[in-house]
C-alpha cells in the first residue's frame, strides 16, 4: 500500500472514469437506489394490499406484476423495492457506523503507538478470532430487533478491517512535516488527530468503506434470513428470499427475483470498489 | 519456536475469557430474567427455579459458578428445552454439523488447490476464466441465494421417472448420502471460490520467482516444477486463510443447516435465539469460540513449522 497524502483527486477521478464498467455499475446502482427509494412512492401501491385477480402469478410484463405475485396477491415488484430501501439504508448507515469507529480507533493507534498501539491492536486480533455471526445471533436475542440495533450489532464487527487499514496510513501519516509542525506549535495529540491526520485519510477511507460495504449488506441479509434481522411489516431482501425459499417449489421467482436484486447490487458495489482502489493507487494491481 | 507456541497459547487464555466474560454480560446486561415472559408461575416454583438456576446469587457469584461449571465441560441447563442439559443438546447437533462441515473442508481445499494450480500453469486459457469467475461469483452470490438455488435444480426441477426430485431438498435422514450431498455441496462450493482464487494469485507468484527458473533450467519436467517445488511455498497463503475460513464457516454453517433444515449446531443457536434461550445461545457461542480460536492458533503453529523462513 503507498500513500496518496495529498488529495488531488482530478487525476484519480479522470483514471475512474475511465473504467466503463465501473461506470456502468454506479449507473446501475443509482438506478436500483433511485428505484427503491422513489420507486414505490411513484408507483403509490401499498406492498401489503393484495391483488386477488392475481394470486401467485409469474413475473409477467404486461400483466403489471413485473416480478409476479406471492400467494396473497402482493406485487414482488413494490415488496423487493421496499426490501431493498431496507436492506440499502442498513448497509449505509453500518458501513457509516463502522468506518467512524474504525478511522476513530486505527487513527488513535497509529498516532499514539507504543503500547497503546500495541495494546489496541491486540483487542482486534482477538475480536478477529471471534465467530461474529455468533455474537450477532446473540446480540439480536438479547436486545431485540429494531432497524437501529440491526445496523449497530453489524458495525460493531465490521470496524476491524477498516481499523487496521487506517492505523497503518496514521503511522506514516504521522512523521510527515506537517505533523511536526502542528507538534512543535503545542497542537495537542486528539487535535493533531482531528484536524490533521483524519482529513489525510479520506481517500483511503473511502476507497475501503466501498470495499466493506457489499459484506455488511451481506450480513444484513444473512441476520434477515435467518429472521433474526428486520421483523414484519418491515422487510428486506433478506427476509423475501427467505420467504422465497419457503415456497420454491410452487413459486419460484418469489426466491429468483429478489436475489437477483441482491446479487447485481453486491456485484455492482464490489465493481466500484476495486475501481476506485485501482485509480487511487494503480501500482498494486 | 517452543516459546512462541507457548505464548500463542498463553494469549489464547485471555481471548477466550475475554469472549465469554462479554457474552455473559452481555447476557445478564438485559433487562428481565429469563422467566419472566412464562405464564404466571407460582411463587415457590420461581424461587425454586431462581434456587436451581443460581439466579438469586449476585452477578460475580454467578459468573464464577458458570465459569466452574465451564471448566468441568458443562455448559448449563437449557431455559426452554425442559429436561435437556446445553451439554445433551449440543451432543446431538455436534454429528450433523461435523458430518457436513468436516467433510466439506477436505473435499473444498483439494478441489479448489488443483483448481488454483491448473488456472496458474495455463493462464488466460478457458480454465483460468473459469476460476477466476468461480471466484468472482462466490463474492457476489451468497450462500442463502445459492442453496435455495441448488435445492430447486437438483431436488425440484430434475426428477427421477418416479417423479421424485433427484435429491431430498432437506433434512438430515439419519445421515443418509443423499441428505449429505447438496449441503456439503453448498460449503464446498462457498469455500472453493476462495481457496482457488488465493492459490492461484500465489502459484503465479511463487511461478515467477528465480529458484523455479533454475528448476525449470536445469531441464526437470514441468510437472515436477508445478507440484514437487512449487507447490508447497504456494500453499502458505491457503493455510494462513485456513484460519479465516474456520470463522467464516461458522457463518456458512448456519446458514446451510437453516436452508437444508439440518438439526446441527447452527439450527440449534437460531432456534436458541428465536426462543430467547439464554444458555444454549451462550453455551454454544462459548464453544464455537473456544474451538475457533484453538484452530487459529493450530494454524499459527502449523504455518510457522511449514515456514522455515519465518522465525519468532
Amino acid at each position: 500500500m503507498t500513500m496518496m497524502t495529498t488529495i488531488t483527486l482530478s487525476p484519480h477521478v479522470l483514471r475512474f472514469s475511465r473504467n466503463r464498467t465501473a461506470l456502468l455499475s454506479c449507473a446501475i446502482l443509482a438506478c436500483v437506489a433511485f428505484a427503491c427509494f422513489f420507486g414505490p412512492v411513484w408507483l403509490a401501491q401499498d406492498p401489503s394490499r393484495s391483488d386477488w385477480a392475481a394470486l401467485s402469478l409469474p413475473p409477467t410484463l404486461l400483466g403489471g406484476h413485473w416480478f409476479g405475485t406471492d400467494e396473497l396477491g402482493r406485487d414482488l415488484f413494490v415488496r423487493t423495492l421496499i426490501g431493498g430501501r431496507v436492506s440499502l439504508e442498513v448497509g449505509l448507515l453500518a458501513t457509516l457506523v463502522a468506518c467512524s469507529i474504525g478511522v476513530a480507533y486505527g487513527a488513535c493507534a497509529g498516532y499514539f503507538g507504543g503500547r497503546i498501539d500495541a495494546l489496541m491492536m491486540r483487542v482486534v486480533d482477538i475480536m478477529y478470532a471471534v465467530p461474529y455471526m455468533l455474537i450477532a445471533i446473540l446480540m439480536m436475542t438479547l436486545f431485540g430487533r429494531a432497524f437501529y440495533l440491526v445496523v449497530l450489532t453489524i458495525s460493531a464487527f465490521s470496524w476491524l478491517d477498516m481499523a487496521r487499514v487506517v492505523r497503518g496510513q496514521t503511522l506514516s501519516l504521522r512523521t510527515r512535516e506537517f505533523v511536526d509542525a502542528a507538534r512543535s506549535i503545542g497542537v495537542s495529540g486528539p487535535m493533531i488527530v482531528v484536524r490533521h491526520i483524519v482529513p489525510n485519510l479520506i481517500g483511503v477511507v473511502v476507497v475501503y468503506a466501498t470495499v466493506m460495504a457489499p459484506g455488511i449488506v451481506l450480513t444484513e441479509s444473512v441476520l434477515s434470513f435467518l429472521g433474526l434481522g428486520v421483523q414484519e411489516p418491515m422487510t428486506s431482501w433478506g427476509v423475501l428470499i427467505e420467504d422465497g425459499a419457503q415456497k420454491l417449489e410452487a413459486m419460484p421467482w418469489l426466491l429468483l427475483c429478489p436475489a437477483a436484486m441482491l446479487c447485481a447490487t453486491l456485484y455492482c458495489i464490489g465493481f466500484v470498489g476495486d475501481a476506485l482502489r485501482d485509480a487511487l493507487d494503480p501500482r498494486e494491481h | 519456536m517452543f516459546t512462541y507456541a507457548l505464548r500463542r497459547m498463553l494469549w489464547a487464555m485471555p481471548t477466550m475469557l475475554g469472549v465469554i466474560t462479554a457474552c455473559y454480560l452481555l447476557l445478564h446486561a438485559t433487562p428481565g430474567g429469563p422467566f419472566d415472559s412464562e405464564k404466571q408461575l407460582s411463587a415457590a416454583t420461581l424461587a425454586n427455579l431462581d434456587a436451581k438456576y443460581h439466579l438469586s446469587e449476585p452477578l460475580w457469584r454467578q459468573y464464577l459458578l458458570y465459569l466452574n461449571a465451564l471448566i468441568h465441560g458443562d455448559l448449563g441447563a437449557s431455559y426452554r428445552y425442559v429436561d435437556w442439559s446445553v451439554n445433551d443438546l449440543v451432543a446431538k447437533a455436534l454429528p450433523v454439523s461435523v458430518g457436513v462441515g468436516g467433510a466439506s473442508i477436505p473435499i473444498a481445499l483439494i478441489l479448489g488447490v488443483s483448481l488454483g494450480v491448473a488456472a496458474a500453469v495455463r493462464r488466460d486459457r478457458w480454465i483460468d476464466r473459469f476460476v477466476m469467475l468461480l471466484g468472482n461469483s462466490g463474492n457476489v452470490v451468497p450462500p442463502f441465494v445459492l442453496g435455495p438455488v441448488l435445492v430447486w435444480i437438483f431436488a425440484i426441477m430434475l426428477k427421477t421417472r418416479e417423479g421424485h426430485g433427484w435429491l431430498p431438498a432437506g433434512g438430515w435422514g439419519d445421515g443418509a448420502w443423499s441428505h449429505r450431498l447438496l449441503p456439503i455441496a453448498l460449503l464446498v462450493l462457498i469455500n472453493v471460490s476462495t481457496i482457488a482464487r488465493v492459490m492461484r494469485a500465489s502459484m503465479i507468484d511463487v511461478l515467477g520467482s528465480p529458484f523455479i527458473r533454475t528448476a525449470r533450467a536445469k531441464g526437470l519436467p514441468p510437472r515436477i516444477v508445478v507440484w514437487r517445488h512449487a507447490l508447497k511455498p504456494a500453499l502458505m497463503p491457503v493455510v494462513s486463510l485456513l484460519g479465516a475460513i474456520s470463522i467464516s464457516s461458522i457463518t456458512s454453517a448456519v446458514v446451510t443447516e437453516s436452508v437444508f433444515s439440518l438439526p446441527g449446531l447452527g439450527q440449534l443457536v437460531v432456534n436458541g435465539a428465536i426462543n430467547r434461550d439464554y444458555t444454549l445461545v451462550l453455551g454454544i457461542v462459548v464453544l464455537t469460540t473456544v474451538a475457533a480460536v484453538l484452530f487459529n492458533l493450530f494454524v499459527d503453529l502449523a504455518y510457522a513449522l511449514l515456514d522455515p523462513r519465518i522465525r519468532y
